[in-house]
């Protein structure tokens, strides 16, 4: 907990740093402004101005909040400019294509781990993979599913399936793979069959693999859902939410859905590190 | 499936497929070629030797593309939803111009600066708050944090403030990389043994004389960990942030073009394209890590 006050503090840093640089950047504007009207201006109300803009170049941390605020809490949660709405709309898609990726990857795991030819075909592709950048096939996923008339959900949980598929496949095989022969001996004295041996040593053995690929993963799956949201041209969702925001230079529309991307990134990620930590000290593994 | 003899499994399997005959000869053909292919790997994953380790993965995606481009053929898939791997190669092969100045504007000038930019300024800004514990711990939980983030979603902001062109895509990537390479830049410096610092101490080397001639060499492995993770994230930084506005050229712009076009062999040669610029940029990274960390017991043969 003595963390606390260095990350304050930086947190404080980083918050002063951005009204400075609010005000330096969104100066320009209120100075043409003042030109145009052709009035002078002290600096104090350069200040004030830069910090109260409609659409500032960078809009302070206040303004943001409020931004946010409105978002949130500002209207009912069914309403179109509610944050609440389009962040479920965006939650929605990327659990479900988490939770399809998840379960693929630790099912192609199994399969590696227990099938020598499946291991040498498909595991140098898997590494590979994780050196494409594979994001880049989201918009024609969204596109061609719509031409196959799937729209909505499914698509866009289908990209982030598949951006949270390949960590999971290479953290399970590494976890699965983790029990050393020590152990895997010991099985073979019981006569264990491959079924137990998975139940009971590999699959306990591979959890802290586990969770580790799914905060990789669950991060990467609402990049996907977010980016999957942006071809079908501002509809809902917080990567809509950002589209709209940059179509129109709506700047503390686009940092208020930023702000909620970031909080549900960080809501998914430690909500993992908490069922990690509980099933981890439930296991033992605990460090 | 194991075992010395054909066993059940095949068996099973090679029913299955002739049963599948009876729906749709097509199907069957499809059927065939995958379990032919896969006989022949899991012979072959039994020998020993280097060969295999590279004939199975290569045979695995031969298959892949000959099932892909056969299934295009004999059901008649529509080149707007799938196009035939021959197909995109004619489109490589014939836009070999188009593809090399997509790829300069947005590999080379977008990721690339972003890239060396990003990662100067992680390792300069960990060198800088090496000698305060305070800062380290402060900055650690922040860079990690942000580390998880959506951060792609800066690149509307990004765009209007430094225009259409690669600067502000370099912006995208520089914001993309720096926390990567902080988090394990800032490890690696604290990767020294005491021993070998006190060691240094003996010869009274000066703070700058320790950091150069023993921290950061040991740093070095875990700075490329960080450097590699980069390279997927400055090519996907630099990707993303044309969807947002572009010149007309980049590979973001043409796949959002094409996509009106429905012209998806140009997406999908830009897809090859990117996957091809990822990977060697991954394998130019890798080969410098073991150049320069040749002496680390991961680089040892």
């Amino acid at each position: 907990m003595r963390s606390i006050l260095p990350i304050l503090t930086v947190l404080l840093a980083i918050v002063a740093v951005w009204y400075a640089a609010a005000v330096w950047m969104n100066s320009t504007w209120t100075y043409d402004q003042a030109a145009r009207a052709g009035v002078e201006v002290t600096f104090g109300e350069v200040v004030a101005d830069t910090l109260a803009q409609e659409r500032p170049v960078l809009p302070a941390p206040h303004q943001v909040a409020k931004g946010l605020w409105d978002g949130l809490f500002g209207q009912k949660v069914t309403s179109k400019r509610s944050l609440v709405y389009h962040g479920w709309i965006t939650l929605s898609a990327t659990l479900l294509g988490f939770a399809i990726g998840t379960v693929m990857g630790i099912a192609l795991a199994v399969g590696i781990v227990h099938n020598r030819a499946m291991d040498m075909s498909v595991m140098p592709w898997a590494i590979a993979s994780q050196t494409i950048p594979i994001l880049a096939i989201a918009p024609m996923i969204i596109v061609v599913m719509n031409a196959l008339g799937l729209q909505g959900l499914v698509p866009k949980s289908i990209i982030s399936a598949y951006l949270s598929f390949f960590p999971v496949v290479v953290g399970m095989v590494k976890g699965l793979r983790s029990p050393d022969a020590m152990q895997l001996d010991l099985l073979r004295t019981y006569n264990a069959s491959a079924a137990d041996v998975l139940l009971k040593l590999r699959l306990p053995a591979s959890l802290p693999y586990l969770f580790a690929s799914l905060k990789v993963g669950v991060a990467a799956s609402l990049v996907g859902a977010i980016v999957g949201e942006l071809p079908t041209g501002a509809v809902a969702g917080l990567g809509a939410r950002l589209l709209s925001g940059s179509y129109y230079g709506q700047t503390v529309l686009i940092w208020a859905a930023l702000f909620a991307a970031a909080i549900v990134a960080a809501g998914l990620v430690m909500l993992i590190g908490l069922i990690e930590r509980i099933s981890l000290r439930r296991m033992g593994l605990a460090r | 499936m194991s075992g010395a003899a054909i066993s059940p499994g095949w068996i099973v399997a090679a029913v299955i497929a002739a049963g599948a005959a009876f729906v749709d000869l097509r199907l069957a053909m499809l059927l065939a070629l995958w379990l032919g292919a896969w006989f022949v790997n899991a012979r072959l994953s039994r020998l020993k030797g280097p060969l295999p380790r590279w004939l199975v993965p290569a045979i695995f995606g031969l298959t892949l593309l000959a099932l892909w481009e056969l299934a295009v053929r004999l059901f008649g898939i529509s080149p707007v939803i799938l196009p035939a791997p021959s197909a995109i190669a004619a489109r490589i092969a014939g836009s070999l111009p188009i593809l090399w100045a997509d790829f300069v504007q947005t590999a080379l000038k977008g990721a690339l600066t972003g890239y060396v930019l990003g990662c100067g300024a992680a390792v300069a800004v960990a060198v800088l708050i090496d000698r305060s514990a305070f800062l380290q711990r402060g900055l650690l939980p922040v860079g990690n944090f942000v580390a998880a983030l959506p951060i792609v979603g800066i690149a509307p902001i990004m765009v209007m403030w430094f225009g259409f062109d690669w600067q502000s895509k370099a912006a995208v990537v520089i914001v993309m990389v720096f926390f990567p390479v902080l988090v394990n830049m800032v490890a690696g410096l604290k990767a020294t043994e005491p021993m070998q610092r006190d060691l240094m101490a003996t010869y009274h080397a000066s703070y700058w004389q320790t950091l150069w001639k023993l921290r950061f060499p040991a740093a070095l492995p875990f700075l490329f960990n960080g450097l590699k993770i980069a390279t997927t994230l400055a090519l996907i930084g630099a990707i993303v942030a044309e969807f947002f506005g572009s010149p007309i050229v980049g590979m973001g712009f043409r796949i959002n073009a094409s996509i009106g076009q429905l012209s998806l062999d140009m997406i999908w040669a830009e897809i090859a394209v990117a996957a091809l610029a990822g990977s060697a940029f991954y394998g130019l990274v890798g080969f410098i890590e073991r150049r320069v960390t040749f002496w680390h017991p991961s680089q040892r043969r």
